[in-house]
Order: C-alpha cells, then sequence, then structure tokens
C-alpha cells in the first residue's frame, strides 16, 4: 500500500503512541501492589486493636521486638538478640542499632521501655496486658541494651513479645498522645492514608531495617463481599487478596490465572460445652458427647472438606496425634454407654449459641453436631446471634454450648493459661477448674528446657481432652489469593501479611 | 407559601423525635463500642481497663446524659466526633453523600426512562401479548432481590469479559466522568432494575384508570389525535401516583442502598451506617440516620409541591 491514507496513518500513529506509552508506564504501576481484604481494619493503636483485620494491616506499619518465622521460631525483630538467665527471671535484649521509625529517628532502649510502660498501665486499657504482668521492672543499662525484670519464672513471655499488641512505639508519640491517630512505626511500611472501610495507601519504609522492598508499596480495598474479591481477582484488577470463606477459597484453584497459598492456621473451631451447668457438669455426659461426633465428617460437610482435625494444640510443635487422644475415633455405642452411666439414657436438651457469618461456616458446624449428637439422644436447639451479641453472651459465659473458632497463640501457655487456671481471666467463658491443668500449666511457665515443656504440654492435652470441657474439633486454614504475576509471598500460619515484604510483581 | 412555612416548622419536631428513637434503639442492641472494637479479647480487660475505654468511647455516662450533650452539640452543628475514623461526623457524610445521591438520580433515571414508557404502552395495549410481556418483566424484576442482581452482573462481567466495575473507591463525576460512570453504572442498573419495575406497574394502572375518566373521552370525542390524547391529557395526572412512588424510593436510595453498596463495595451512606451499627460508632449511627431523615422529609416536601404542579386540581395553599 503505496497511497497511505494520511488518516489511518494518523490513527495507526496515535495508537502506537498509546501502545508505547503504556508500555513505558507499565513497570512503575505494577510495582505497587494491589490487594483487596472484606474488613478492615478498626483503629491504628496496636496495643488496644486485637481484631484480626487490624493486626494484618498493623504488623505491616509496626515491629515488636521479636517476631515469628513462617514455622513459629522466634526471630530477630528491633532485637538482634536475647537471652533469658538461667532462672528465667531475667531477659535481655540487644536492639539492632539499625532500627529505626519511619520519619527516621532511631529506636532507643527509651521506647521499649515506655512501650512496655504503656502496655502495662490500665488507662491503655491493652488487651495483650495480662501475658506481661510478671515484669517487675524494665532497665535500660546503655543505648542498645532491654533487661526485662521478671517477678517469676516466665518463658513464654518471649513469644507473647511477637505480638503486634507488643509493639514498639515512639516513647515521644506517647507522650504526645498521638497513638491512634498516626500510624509511626519502625515496620516494612508507611501508612500514607486510611479511608476506614474503604482503602489504605502504604508505602516502602526507606528507613525499614529489615532490607529493600521489591515493591513500592501497597494499595488496599476494602471489598466486602468476598465473592467480588473473587471476581477481582479473575479480572486483574487486584494483585492480591486475604480471604476468610472457604468456600471462596476452594473456587481460586479453578482460575488459570491465579493461586492460591493455603496454611494450617492456629485458631480452632470448638463445641465449648459449658460444665457449670448441668448435665454438662457430669463428666461422663461430656465424653458421651466426645465420643458421639465425627469430627472428620463435620469438616467434610460443614467446612467443605476445608480443615484438619485437632486436639487442643494446635501449634505443630506441640500438638500430639489426635487419634491418641480420648475417644478421638466416633464410637456412638460407647457413648450410648456413658449416657446410660451418667443415668441419661433418655438423653437432654440443650441451646448452642454461634454467631452469624463469623466464622462463615458456624451455622454449618452447628447443624451437623445437631445431626450427630441427635444419636445419642441430645437434642440440640441452635440460636445464632449477630457477632457483637455473641461475644457479650460468650464472655458472660451464659450459654449451654457454644460454637466457637478461637484464636491460637504460638505458645501453649498464653493460649490456655487464662481458661484453664484458677487465675484465668477467661475462666468464667470456660467454667472448668480442674488441679491438674493447674499445676501443668504452672510447670510449663517455669520450664526453659524446650524438650520438657512439650512433654509437659502433652500431658496437658491428653488430660484436657479426657476432660472434655469443650469438645476440639477442627483447625481451619488461612487463605491468600494471588495473580500469578505476584511471586515470594510466604504465608504463615499465624495469618500474618509480613510475608509481602518479599514479594515481587513481574 | 403558608402551606410550605408550616411544613418547614414540622421539620426540627420530626428530627427530633428522630433523635431520641435512633439514641435509644442504638443503645438497646447488646454489645458495646469495646467488645465490638475487642471482641472476645474483651473478657482479658481489668475493671480499670474497662473504665477507661468507656470514658474514650463516651459511654461512661448515664444514657440521657449522653444524649443531652449530643444535643447540645447539634445545636452548635456539632454531630459529634466518630471513634472510628477520629474525625467530625458531618464531614464524613458530606465526603460519602455525594456517591449515594449520584448512584440514587442515576437509578432514578433509569427507572422513569425505562418504566413510564413501558407502562403507558402496557396500559394503551391492555390485554394484548405486548402487554402481557411488559407485566412479566415488570414482576421479573420486582421478584428479583438486588443482590442477586448485583453478584449475577459482577460474575458475569468477570468470568465472560475479563471485566469488572472498578470496586472500592469512588472517582467524583466531575474529576474523571468516564471512571465516575463506570463505577457508578452497574450498581446503578442494578438499583434501577427493581424501581423501574415498580414505576411501569404503577404508571401501567394508573394510565388505565385516567384512559377511562370523562375528560379523556371528551378529548377523544373532539377528535384530539390519539397519541396526543395519551401523551398531553393523560399522562401528567398518570404521573402522580408514580411521582409518589418515586418519592418513597428516592428517599430510600437516599439512605443508602445499603445491600448494593456492600456488594460492589462503594463507600456510600449506606455503608458507612452499616460498618458505624457494626462498630457501635454511635456519633456516626446517630447522625447518619439524622441526616438520611432529613433527606427523606425533603424529598417529601418535594413530592408534595409536585402534585400541585401536576395536576391543577390540587391546591395546596387554599384550604
Amino acid at each position: 500500500m503505496i497511497w497511505t491514507n494520511s488518516r489511518k496513518f494518523a490513527a495507526g500513529l496515535a495508537i502506537a503512541t498509546a501502545l508505547s506509552t503504556t508500555a513505558i508506564a507499565l513497570p512503575a504501576q505494577a510495582a505497587t501492589l494491589r490487594m483487596a481484604w472484606s474488613q478492615d481494619a478498626t483503629g491504628l493503636d496496636p496495643h488496644t486493636q486485637t481484631a484480626f483485620s487490624s493486626l494484618r494491616l498493623l504488623e505491616l506499619i509496626y515491629e515488636p521486638l521479636v517476631r515469628l518465622d513462617t514455622e513459629l521460631n522466634i526471630v530477630p525483630a528491633i532485637a538482634s538478640s536475647w537471652e533469658f538467665s538461667a532462672d528465667a527471671k531475667t531477659l535481655t535484649f540487644t536492639l539492632d542499632p539499625e532500627a529505626s521509625f519511619s520519619d527516621g529517628t532511631k529506636v532507643t532502649p527509651a521506647d521499649v521501655k515506655a512501650s512496655f510502660e504503656r502496655v502495662l498501665d490500665e488507662a491503655t486499657a491493652a488487651a495483650a496486658r495480662s501475658n506481661f504482668l510478671s515484669i517487675a521492672s524494665i532497665d535500660t543499662p546503655d543505648d542498645a541494651t532491654v533487661v526485662f525484670n521478671l517477678s517469676t519464672a516466665d518463658v513464654p513471655i518471649l513469644a507473647a513479645m511477637a505480638n503486634i499488641n507488643a509493639a514498639i512505639v515512639p516513647g515521644s508519640a506517647i507522650a504526645a498522645g498521638s497513638i491512634g491517630t498516626t500510624a509511626l512505626g519502625s515496620g516494612p511500611f508507611v501508612l500514607d492514608s486510611w479511608e476506614p472501610n474503604a482503602r489504605e495507601v502504604l508505602s516502602a519504609n526507606p528507613a525499614w531495617a529489615g532490607g529493600d522492598l521489591a515493591i513500592d508499596g501497597i494499595n488496599v480495598t476494602v471489598l466486602p463481599d468476598e465473592s467480588a474479591i473473587l471476581a477481582s481477582l479473575r479480572a486483574g484488577q487486584i494483585d492480591f487478596a486475604l480471604i476468610n470463606d472457604p468456600l471462596i477459597a476452594t473456587l481460586v484453584p479453578n482460575e488459570a490465572n491465579l493461586q492460591l497459598n493455603r496454611v494450617g492456621g492456629l485458631a480452632y473451631n470448638v463445641l465449648q460445652l459449658n460444665p457449670s451447668r448441668p448435665p454438662m457438669d457430669n463428666l461422663k455426659v461430656r465424653q458421651a458427647m466426645s465420643c458421639a461426633i465425627n469430627r472428620q465428617e463435620i469438616i467434610d460437610a460443614a467446612l467443605v472438606g476445608e480443615g484438619v482435625v485437632t486436639g487442643p494444640m494446635t501449634v505443630p510443635a506441640f500438638a500430639q496425634d489426635p487419634d491418641t487422644l480420648f475417644c478421638y475415633e466416633q464410637d456412638v455405642d460407647r457413648a450410648r454407654a456413658l449416657m446410660e452411666e451418667a443415668g441419661m439414657a433418655e438423653g437432654f436438651s440443650a441451646t448452642v449459641i454461634a454467631a452469624t457469618g463469623e466464622p462463615p461456616v458456624a451455622a454449618a458446624e452447628a447443624q451437623v453436631l445437631q445431626a450427630q449428637l441427635a444419636e445419642i439422644g441430645v437434642t440440640l436447639e441452635i440460636e445464632m446471634m449477630e457477632l457483637n451479641v455473641y461475644v457479650d453472651t460468650w464472655l458472660k459465659g451464659d450459654f449451654d454450648m457454644a460454637v466457637a473458632q478461637n484464636g491460637g497463640r504460638p505458645d501453649p501457655y498464653p493460649m490456655y493459661n487464662r481458661y484453664f487456671t484458677k487465675d484465668g481471666n477467661l475462666l468464667g467463658v470456660s467454667n472448668f477448674v480442674d488441679d491438674t491443668l493447674d499445676s501443668l500449666m504452672k510447670q510449663g511457665q517455669a520450664e526453659t528446657d524446650p524438650a520438657k515443656r512439650v512433654e509437659i504440654f502433652h500431658q496437658f492435652e491428653s488430660h484436657l481432652a479426657e476432660q472434655a470441657p469443650w469438645l476440639w474439633l477442627s483447625t481451619s486454614f488461612t487463605y491468600t489469593a494471588q495473580l500469578k504475576t505476584v511471586t515470594g509471598f510466604e504465608p504463615s500460619p499465624t495469618g500474618t501479611l509480613f510475608g509481602l515484604t518479599k514479594v515481587a510483581i513481574q | 407559601m403558608h402551606y410550605l412555612a408550616r411544613r418547614l416548622l414540622t421539620f426540627p419536631l420530626i428530627l427530633l423525635g428522630v433523635s431520641v428513637l435512633v439514641f435509644v434503639s442504638i443503645r438497646l442492641i447488646p454489645g458495646d463500642a469495646i467488645t465490638a472494637m475487642l471482641g472476645t479479647e474483651a473478657g482479658m480487660l481489668t475493671p480499670d481497663q474497662r473504665a477507661s475505654l468507656a470514658v474514650y468511647f463516651g459511654i461512661d455516662q448515664p444514657v440521657w446524659s449522653q444524649y443531652l450533650r449530643w444535643l447540645g452539640g447539634l445545636f452548635q452543628g456539632d454531630l459529634g466526633v466518630s471513634t472510628i475514623y477520629a474525625r467530625p461526623v458531618f464531614s464524613i457524610i458530606l465526603e460519602r453523600f455525594p456517591l449515594t445521591l449520584e448512584l440514587a438520580l442515576l437509578a432514578m433515571l433509569i427507572a422513569l426512562c425505562v418504566g413510564i414508557p413501558l407502562g403507558v404502552l402496557a396500559a394503551t395495549r391492555n390485554g394484548r401479548p405486548s402487554d402481557l410481556g411488559v407485566r412479566l418483566l415488570a414482576m421479573l424484576g420486582q421478584s428479583t432481590p438486588s443482590f442477586v442482581l448485583g453478584i449475577l452482573i459482577i460474575f458475569v462481567l468477570s468470568v465472560f469479559f475479563g471485566v469488572v466495575p472498578a470496586m472500592g473507591m469512588f472517582t467524583p463525576l466531575w474529576q474523571d466522568p468516564l471512571a465516575n460512570l463506570s463505577q457508578l453504572i452497574f450498581p446503578a442498573i442494578t438499583l434501577g432494575f427493581a424501581f423501574a419495575a415498580s414505576v411501569t406497574r404503577i404508571s401501567r394502572s394508573a394510565m388505565l384508570d385516567v384512559l377511562s375518566e370523562d375528560y379523556v373521552r371528551t378529548a377523544r370525542s373532539k377528535g384530539v389525535p390519539a397519541l396526543s390524547v395519551v401523551w398531553h391529557h393523560a399522562l401528567p395526572n398518570a404521573l402522580i401516583p408514580v411521582v409518589t412512588l418515586s418519592g418513597v424510593e428516592f428517599g430510600y436510595l437516599l439512605g443508602g442502598a445499603v445491600i448494593v453498596e456492600q456488594i460492589f463495595a462503594l463507600p456510600g451512606l449506606g455503608r458507612l451506617v452499616l460498618d458505624a451499627i457494626s462498630q457501635r460508632d454511635y456519633a456516626l449511627v446517630q447522625g447518619c440516620v439524622l441526616f438520611i431523615a432529613f433527606n427523606f422529609l425533603v424529598v417529601n416536601l418535594l413530592v408534595d409541591l409536585a402534585y400541585a404542579a401536576l395536576d391543577p386540581r390540587i391546591r395546596l395553599g387554599g384550604r
């Protein structure tokens, strides 16, 4: 075609220009990760926020002294090293000299001291305060060392410090009272803007001591409907998403351009019995219920197969094979016999509470339990409640039984101390006191030898399963989904998104 | 204008009533801001910790004293401060309202442009297959919940076309009209579909009534062309129930189409209220509901004024 039509040529030129500009513009755009989640953070104060959705955001902005890696080992964060004294009553940290807040000021031992004093101050209302009650005093002998003097041997305190609820915030911000309104942390990202329940803009923190990031930042969009999140991923409008609903998660692998990251979590699904109310105060009745349920069937029917049968211990390092625990194999005959021994051969009726949509499978779980327990004459009436109402009822211990999903901890002590020891502050929820459990917990707190600790908590787990105040059912998975152009993400059982620091976009 | 003045005078009284109702009802719901924020971890708080949080959330005082304090602020144009946003409630509402207003207007535009012609068409072809078709469509529109249609639209777009409406944000019309429209058109269609169905049904039955009236027969017998009879003589009167319906629907839409805003992740007024309720952000809930009630009152007033303009037989002032 020699007689090129000038208009066609101009149009072609325009398109070519447009294409080439897009091509040049693309890498710069791609360096920001577009992320979506369905629940937004509810606040910026790392010491008072405990919702999963808040922790996921704050873990990207703030840092604790130590952190957990993907295998739940304690690894350095602000502190580069640490040491317990032989009697486990003194814990000494050496801070990373590079650690600094995103405004460039260094993290000092004074900041660490001020942060822990803030957590311990009742006026702060820090929920994690109860984990740090053994702290008697904090010394700052030089500009790189922090010494915690403990009133009692407390090994699990180190794991508790690996939580963002023990984040180190600037002492100056505490004095100014600006924590909660501005987020100034030493973490990998800086919060540039936050529109609650709509979006967040994060940029890489150039002052972060943990190294360079392969992305410039993260734009978070709050998409409350998880099927809309899946649609956005499918259409390539977002790169990465946090997913809660197992049903949505099972749909991700059907898409050629998507990848599902699935990792077993620490949180556990449980049927909590209330042993202060008859007939649940009868050990034989509780054991009969434990024998009557089929845990794998609950997972298959209610959790669309997305879960693993678990005993009380969900931390891999402390868990035993569930089959070795009391009556983990369904045995309806034995259950009926136990009911008869308890004088309950004709069964009984009880109400079970469950939260609407939290977790998404709660209602289905309650229904399967209802069907299974009907086999031994236990008639369950299911009462669904809005989450806030459920939480209030649960905290008061005002239920016969409760379908619950409780968060786990990387150490068994903080995980169960609050429920099953005499001075546990959630004793009103479990309503269960047992001398053996109490003394095993105390041993586990003081023991510094890791192998002996595992042994202690194995005993604890076997005894707890046999006493059956609660019927542990399964752990669920935590999910993230991403476009295949996103590489390097490391999921963690705690659900943290800290693995985003390793992410690159191709 | 006598009428208008009287109506305007009742506004504050109604709003006061609404505020008392909201104030009491939100506090009657079990659960408070503390459990909403901490969830089950609220059980770990000591009584002193709980007390200090209650002071922070302003729920340490008895309800009546909270109400008086809030009312005092209201007279100074202060709706209080939201605890989730840590900002004045009124500025948050003003930020979210344009989206909801635009969405409501778009949905109404779709509903009227589709509903009225279809209704008139069906009425003039009463009993014929085209009438039946329109009535079926209207029935379908009214009986399909908006969340079904919304999810269906997102699903079809993402699976078959590989696109979805840009969700989770809002670009104002004056900033980028195209981006704005691409965000709002599908939610507007979702909302407008059911709305159009009601408009169709109402305008059809109103039109049928009017077409059997004496003045229409007179006009016909005078030899006025059939089209002119329908559009010039009958339609203005048939529109009165449509205006009533649209007023009520529009009032609801201004309150935020909660489900549609949720599905399409639009940061509008509806989602704002929903989030505020679930997080027990009392000041925000109160402010939003008051604002929505105010909108409703204004829309109702406009509807009444529109009656007079449409039907000369209605004289508002001259009772």
